[in-house]
């Protein structure tokens, strides 16, 4: 199958203090991995595109070196102005000149945890899609995708070309080998300047989240703490 | 005043809690707005499933009957709210966030020419603008996010209102909106749906969640746990540590990246309290929390906390609770 994994840069928000450090989306590295696994045993390419600013491309040399076989980077600075819908239209306008069997995103992006773009890009494409991807196979023309639903697994086989958004529940994303590193160094990144184009919604404001009022807590043996809570459940939650 | 439209998502035969606390949301705001507020079920039962709508002050429901909805595949979803939109042109349109309704919202905007604000925390009207605010950064922040676009889509994250269902006899007119779907010109078929066993309880509905962590160890921890579900006949949940290690079926991950719950009462085995879980479990009206380590940040949200450990304290609560309910 050929691949195009659509990648963002985005900050570290699993490190429990923000150093402002920018990493490979956790989503789009499992989407680059998983279509590492596919063409595991054949010569069919990887792509990979890049919406961000000239900086992001430490991120994309990272997922080159994971084994991708190029990538081409569309150089907006501006990127936290940029909403679902700009780039989604931003991605549609450079895939439509280009053929693919399967365009893989991450289900959504750490930062915005909107996980829009993916179902967007599909529409704006014409493309069949599946999101939150847990599984992935290609038979021939056929790719057979299992996504997490809401009352268990739902697997689908899907005629490509198509669009798939992965969870990171898919598989463990490779650490890049030290060959794989050297070879990102000297492929050829395809850079172009993207217009933001229209938005249609903005953030106004963020802040850190109100924080639930801690309760009691027992400390003590076993028995003794069991009975206190089954008491509060009883008399003050009213739970019981 | 354009409409409020509400997208009932059904599971189990019933309209889901979920979707239900997003309709009394649209109605105290379309109350305040003069709105008329109006709910849709896509289902092959949708006619007898549309009537608990109007206890909830939907003034009308919109019934798209159709044995295609009631397995999710995402195109004939798509075109069956589409088709409702069209003929109702609202303001606004909320579902609650579920795997179904996260799966379309994106390509239903494109199509629809609207903007989406997903999974937002609580929503408003104010004027030209619809409002949020939404979790972003793994949960870490809140941002306020805007649209001033003709038509929004909104889906609500869980126990983010009451579902507050009034017995006063209102009026609601059915509406029926012929449905038609061709299945052959689908290019993804559903093979097959894998519930993985055990699921006896919906998670997101559940009024109870047992839910463990790290420290339930190994099938001797999760025999406890499965134990005091059962008693208490919740729901069982987990947090990643315990579903990446296999113990626990990814359906039943909560947080950020998994299934966001709010029940009455929930008990949080074992389990750290990482803002990612933390996310997914914090509007729970009743928290309790048994953790070894009397620092773990879990405390930090739990209603009742117990300091110990899991193996030691679960078999006598569990013995204590067969007592209270039986």
């Amino acid at each position: 199958m050929n691949f195009c994994v659509c990648i963002k840069q985005v900050p570290d928000v699993q490190a429990s203090v923000q150093t402002g450090r920018m990493v490979l989306n956790a989503y789009d590295a499992s989407a680059v991995e998983e279509a590492l696994v596919i063409n595991a045993n054949n010569a069919d390419s990887i792509d990979l595109i890049l919406i961000g600013p000239s900086s992001a491309t430490e991120t994309i040399r990272k997922a080159l070196a994971m084994g991708a076989t190029n990538a081409t980077h569309i150089v907006v600075d501006e990127i936290a102005a940029l909403d679902s819908f700009a780039v989604s239209n931003l991605l549609a306008a450079h895939l439509k000149g280009h053929k693919y069997d399967v365009i893989l995103t991450g289900k959504q992006s750490q930062d915005s945890d909107a996980g829009l773009a993916g179902g967007m890009l599909a529409e704006l494409l014409g493309l069949p899609f599946a999101t939150n991807a847990v599984g992935m196979r290609a038979v021939e023309n056929i790719l057979e995708v299992t996504r997490q639903g809401d009352t268990g697994q739902e697997m689908l086989e899907m005629i490509t070309p198509c669009l798939v958004t992965c969870s990171n529940d898919m598989n463990n994303p490779r650490i890049p080998s030290l060959k794989g590193i050297m070879g990102a160094k000297r492929t050829v990144i395809t850079t172009t300047q993207g217009a933001p184009g229209i938005t249609r919604t903005v953030v106004t404001r963020t802040f850190p989240p109100s924080a639930r009022e801690a309760g009691i807590k027992f400390e003590g043996e076993p028995e003794e703490i069991v009975a206190l809570l089954l008491d509060k459940l009883q008399a003050e939650a009213g739970v019981l | 005043m354009s409409s409020i439209l509400v997208i009932l998502s059904v599971q189990d035969g019933r309209v889901k809690r979920s979707s239900l606390e997003a309709l009394s949301r649209a109605s105290a705001l379309g109350k305040a707005e003069k709105r008329e507020v109006i709910g849709v079920v896509l289902h092959s039962n949708a006619l007898s499933l549309a009537i608990d709508a109007v206890h909830y002050g939907a003034t009308k429901v919109f019934c798209v009957s159709n044995r295609i909805f009631d397995s999710h595949l995402n195109p004939p979803l798509i075109a069956g709210i589409a088709s409702v939109v069209e003929l109702v042109k609202p303001r606004l349109v909320v579902a609650a966030s579920t795997e179904s309704v996260k799966d379309i919202i994106g390509a239903l905007a494109i199509r629809m020419d609207a903007a989406a604000l997903p999974d937002v925390a609580s929503f408003e009207i104010s004027g030209d603008h619809v409002l949020c605010e939404r979790p972003v950064m793994a949960a870490k922040m809140m941002a306020s996010t805007q649209s001033s676009n003709p038509l929004v889509f909104v889906s609500l994250r869980s126990g983010s209102y009451e579902a507050i269902r009034s017995e006063s006899e209102t009026s609601c007119e059915i509406v029926e909106v012929p449905f038609e779907f061709d299945v052959s010109t689908l290019s993804a078929t559903l093979r097959e749906i894998v519930t993985t066993t055990g699921e006896a309880v919906d998670l997101t509905e559940a009024k109870v969640v047992v839910a463990a962590g790290r420290g339930v160890k190994d099938a001797t921890g999760k025999a406890l746990i499965d134990e005091l579900a059962s008693i208490t006949g919740a729901a069982i949940g987990a947090s990643r540590a315990v579903v990446e290690t296999g113990l626990f079926p990814a359906t039943a991950q909560i947080g950020q990246t998994g299934k966001v719950v709010s029940p009455e009462l929930y008990f949080a085995i074992g389990i750290s309290g990482a803002i990612q879980h933390v996310a997914g479990m914090s509007n729970s009206r009743i928290i309790v929390a048994i953790n070894k380590d009397a620092d773990a940040p879990i405390f930090d949200v739990a209603t009742y906390g117990l300091v110990g450990d899991c193996f030691k304290i679960l078999p006598i609560l569990n013995a204590e609770l067969k007592k209270i309910l039986s």
